[in-house]
């Protein structure tokens, strides 16, 4: 564009795409990739993991947290030789084989997904929260998923579903919610 | 036990497991063979003539596939037809930082992104306007010829009842400046689009949009070529709140890009460009007058509004009237005149978000009501119940209003909260407010005009007890397929899980406007009602004359058709639909939803307002103010929604949550602002949306009134549950430090001017907030200067929105400050 203008043109330095093995959800895959697309690009756009979201690409939003070796990570902050010989889970690895992870179940119970779009980054945020933490309190829950924003749900609705996926129903599992007048109802009729 | 089987059950959403196994297909998430990726280069400019555009060095560049500018569609567009004013890329003029001029396709993502500097514009610099003040009074500078006064886009002026003997009654009269800052949606999926132009000369579009029907009608009008041969298909939408109801360049450059090339073509925005796109909230200035006699009884209301609209349109006329129309629907308002002005400056276009229009006069007129209670000694929450619009009743200004619940919310968030006994009584530095408000159930209207259903829906059953509703609504996360499916199951005996949802498809489903307006519960959900009622009837007569039972007995629930009188005579739903066929044929059975006629006045503007049935809101806000640091934080928010009644109740609370969420982001510092027309804060991290460390303790109340027109009693939840949360916080700051905010949003350094403590004057103030129009800035020749201001930060500014890696590096000394035209090098 003109703010450049200079219209140089010509073959940018060819990009030679590199071999590498990743572990992901269980399986290894060898991909060949350009050496600067980050392990969130890898993911869903060579291995076709696209439950995985990007919401910025920069680090703001947590919409791309995966495990790595259980630790939630960006993985659009991440290149994919940085977690060359570790376990990388995404949310297609999160149920065990059919059955849904307790996560998933709480959160499709309690609403905890709206849109949908957070949820994946989400799950692994709050998966690993429980795996360290097995009976979070509120607040365990508000640090955890700090870094992944939810622009649906206000959060509340996520915090009941972690709190019911929790063993035992989670200490923290006070009532979040749901705790006022209940349903109050009027005739116009 | 409820005389029903599905509504009003805790049941999880019928699309919830593939959102929660990664397996849902939003638009970024398709993948099609030998698709090409594209990019849009970016205005860097506020205001600039476009004199050419050379995009050969690009389209040579390794990867490039096909180039696109705005003179390959140079047809206007735009989402209301009356005040279509934008191409899909700009083509001889810029109105915009971040505004569209080109696009282009190639075979990887990096390839576009780097053609994109190498397509050359040669812009000429013009005067941007950025302020309403500016924008009313400057004709030299017109950022569409065709605005009759100055930058006006639209003035509208309405006046009900006897206003000068309303105020001359009063015995107590308010005068308030109000003025609400813009803010955007911020939904966490970016707008993204896959074009796909086949070798049988058809077009499909899979869009991230809300409005799959009005995209449609657009992309007809700009590409050329005939509906006929265009399918959009909805995606499921990462978030929308307004932000992706419009037509968007990036849906129509990669169309036009995949049709040069017969390549599929995705175009997915960075976060970067979605601050550009915005089409959000609009800064909104406002007057209002209320006079009031000595118990709170409002003899008189004049509102005037003052819209900073930005570059174009959008709906901007809808926006207009919507700050003046719902004013009236909740308390008694005899007489009511309502001036409202929409202005273009050099900003991007403002639109609809949650609350389109009304959210930022119902914030001042709860302030002001607030303030009747204070100056009257009433309290604001038996006050608000004493002036209570009543229901079955019509407005001043001709609005029909049926079930009106705003008493039953009020009474459950001050029960909730004990607001009665705390109010006034905190100490300083706590405080508890109340606000109360409305919204529509859907637009009286649609968008263009014409006399077709706002709704369609069709139901077919196969013959293994399968049901698929097709309707054209877009799943946009508030819960839309679930709505559908919950009505669909109630309405034949089914359970939503045996219920097939296609929506969003104009091409399979059957149209319905859009997923806006908060219309889809009330107009497809009685559209799906009445096509699914066609198939119980055939289904419950077959039954009963299989069963020697009379039909008026005969039910459906649960996967059976039986005797309400003797529930253990029946048949089960695969029998009764296997019979059915046997009788009737094929069972598809087609329903429509158009609003009644009547439900609003016969005045020019009266389209916008009427609503088939309001919905009402109350909330009670509890807040802290830090006396030191001036930090605000909201404790609680106790909502109550008149949702006619919760179909899903899951759903219905999630709304209310995530709505007072969002009220709460505007009021505590979401701004969409600008300097010199480049947005200050275009990323996550400097527009902060609430975290989970951020958020108030949410709780939801759900209020049912029962609609007689609704479908099983049910009227809108998605966007009304904002409008009373803002005010609520506002009211509860003047509880707690005795400051009143009329203006938003309440950060910690107008707290701290307010506490008198931002400076060393340190003089406390009682209000913070416009006391009337600025006097507009008139100094050409510093404009100028601002023209030619360039700095590294600005250039890397403009980088990140245009694609451009270094704007001055690349070649030599950049411009001076005060050259003109600097930016056409």
């Amino acid at each position: 564009m003109t703010e450049r203008g200079d219209g140089v043109e010509g073959m940018p330095d060819p990009v030679t795409k590199q071999l590498t093995t990743l572990r992901v959800n269980g399986e290894t895959h060898t991909v060949a990739a350009e050496p600067h697309h980050t392990l969130l690009e890898v993911l869903r756009e060579e291995l076709g993991l696209t439950g995985t979201k990007h919401g910025c690409e920069l680090g703001e939003c947590g919409a791309c947290t995966v495990l790595v070796d259980g630790v939630p990570l960006l993985s659009c902050l991440t290149l994919p030789a940085q977690v060359r010989g570790m376990e990388v889970t995404t949310v297609e690895g999160l149920a065990d084989g059919p059955r849904l992870h307790p996560l998933q179940t709480a959160f499709a119970e309690e609403g905890a997904a709206q849109c949908g779009y957070c949820t994946p980054g989400m799950l692994m945020a709050a998966k690993a929260l429980l795996d360290a933490n097995p009976q979070p309190t509120l607040e365990d829950m508000q640090q955890a998923i700090a870094g992944n924003l939810c622009r649906c749900t206000g959060y509340t609705a996520i915090y009941e579903a972690i709190a019911k996926a929790a063993s035992g129903g989670g200490a923290g599992a006070q009532p979040l919610r749901r705790t006022g007048a209940g349903r109050a109802s009027a005739s116009h009729t | 036990m409820s005389e029903f089987s599905v509504v009003g059950r805790r049941l999880p959403k019928v699309n919830s497991w593939a959102h929660l196994t990664g397996t849902a297909k939003y638009a970024d998430d398709i993948a099609l063979p030998r698709m090409l990726y594209a990019r849009l280069l970016r205005s860097p400019h506020a205001h600039a003539r476009v004199r050419s555009i050379d995009t050969s060095a690009a389209e040579r560049h390794p990867g490039v596939v096909a180039v696109v500018t705005g003179r390959d569609m140079p047809e206007k567009m735009g989402i209301m037809p009356s005040t279509q004013d934008e191409t899909a890329l700009a083509v001889d003029r810029v109105r915009y930082v971040g505004e569209a001029v080109a696009g282009i396709a190639a075979t990887s993502e990096d390839a576009a992104f780097e053609a994109l500097s190498l397509i050359r514009v040669d812009y000429e610099p013009l005067e941007p306007i950025l302020t309403i003040e500016e924008a009313l009074e400057r004709e030299d500078v017109k950022i569409h010829d065709e605005a009759a006064r100055a930058n006006v886009f639209k003035e509208v002026h309405l006046s009900f009842g006897d206003l000068d003997a309303g105020f001359a009654s009063a015995d107590h009269l308010r005068d308030d400046w109000y003025f609400f800052e813009g803010n955007t949606h911020a939904a966490i999926e970016s707008h993204s689009a896959v074009a796909s132009y086949d070798g049988d000369g058809k077009l499909t579009l899979w869009t991230s949009t809300q409005v799959p029907h009005y995209l449609h009608r657009e992309l007809e009008k700009v590409l050329g070529i005939p509906r006929t041969r265009i399918r959009v298909i909805a995606t499921p939408n990462g978030g929308a709140f307004g932000g992706k109801s419009d037509p968007f360049a990036h849906e129509f450059a990669a169309s036009l890009l995949s049709m040069r090339t017969k390549r599929p073509v995705k175009l997915t925005l960075d976060r970067e460009e979605v601050f550009y796109a915005h089409r959000g909230r609009h800064p909104v200035k406002m007057r209002l007058r209320a006079g009031v006699k000595k118990d709170g009884e409002f003899t008189a209301a004049h509102l005037q509004t003052w819209l900073d609209g930005g570059a174009y349109a959008s709906y901007g006329i809808a926006t207009t009237y919507y700050t003046g129309a719902l004013l009236t629907v909740t308390y008694r308002i005899p007489a009511y005149k309502f001036d409202g002005v929409r202005v273009y400056t050099n900003k991007p276009p403002c639109g609809p978000k949650r609350g389109h229009g009304t959210t930022q006069p119902r914030w001042a007129f709860e302030c002001t009501v607030d303030k009747i209670a204070s100056d009257l000694g009433l309290d604001p929450l038996e006050y608000r119940r004493y002036i209570l619009q009543p229901p079955n009743s019509r407005t001043v200004n001709g609005l029909r209003i049926t079930t009106m619940g705003l008493g039953e919310c009020l009474d459950a968030v001050g029960r909730a909260t004990g607001f009665s006994r705390t109010h006034r009584k905190l100490a300083r530095g706590k405080g508890i407010g109340i606000a109360g408000s409305a919204y529509i159930s859907g637009a009286g209207l649609p968008i263009y005009w014409n006399a077709m259903p706002h709704s369609g829906a069709v139901v077919k059953i196969d013959r293994g007890g399968g049901v698929t509703v097709y309707c054209g609504t877009s799943e946009i996360g508030q819960g839309s397929d679930q709505m559908l499916a919950t009505v669909t199951a109630e309405a034949l005996g089914v359970l939503p899980e045996d219920v097939h949802v296609v929506s969003g498809d104009t091409s399979l489903a059957p149209v319905d406007l859009g997923s806006y307006s908060s219309r889809v519960t009330f107009m497809a959900g009685n559209a799906t009602m009445e096509a699914a009622c066609k198939l119980r009837d055939q289904l419950l007569s077959v039954a009963a004359e299989a069963l020697a039972v009379p039909v008026e007995r005969m039910t459906a629930a649960l996967r059976r058709v039986y005797d309400s009188a003797e529930p253990a005579k029946g048949m089960s739903f695969v029998e009764a639909a296997n019979l059915a066929e046997a009788r009737y044929g094929t069972l598809s059975a087609a329903g429509s939803y158009t609003p009644p006629k009547g439900i609003g006045g016969d005045y020019k503007g009266a389209g916008v307002g009427p609503t088939p049935a309001y919905s009402y809101q109350a909330a009670v806000a509890e807040v802290t103010v830090d006396l030191d640091t001036g930090v605000l934080t909201v404790d609680r928010v106790v909502t109550a929604h008149d949702c006619g009644r919760a179909l899903s109740p899951v759903n219905v609370e999630g709304q209310i949550e995530g709505s007072a969420y969002m009220g709460y982001g505007e009021i505590s510092g979401e701004e969409q602002v600008f300097r010199g027309g480049l947005h200050k804060k275009p990323s996550l991290l400097e527009y902060k949306i609430p975290t989970s460390l951020d958020t108030p303790k949410l709780e939801a109340i759900i209020v049912e009134t029962v609609d007689a027109e609704g479908p099983f009693g049910g009227k809108e939840a998605g966007e009304g549950p904002l409008n009373p949360v803002i005010p609520a916080i506002a009211n509860a700051v003047f509880d707690a430090i005795g400051v009143r905010f009329d203006e938003t949003p309440i950060t910690a350094d107008k707290v701290l001017d307010a506490l008198g403590k931002r400076d060393n004057r340190g003089v406390p103030k009682d209000r913070i907030g416009p006391s009337g129009l600025a006097e507009p800035k008139r100094d050409p020749g510093g404009a100028k200067r601002r023209l030619g201001f360039s700095t590294e930060a600005r250039e890397q500014r403009i980088s990140r929105v245009t694609g451009v890696e270094t704007a001055t590096g690349a070649t030599g000394p950049g411009p001076e400050p005060g050259e003109p035209g600097s930016g056409s090098r």
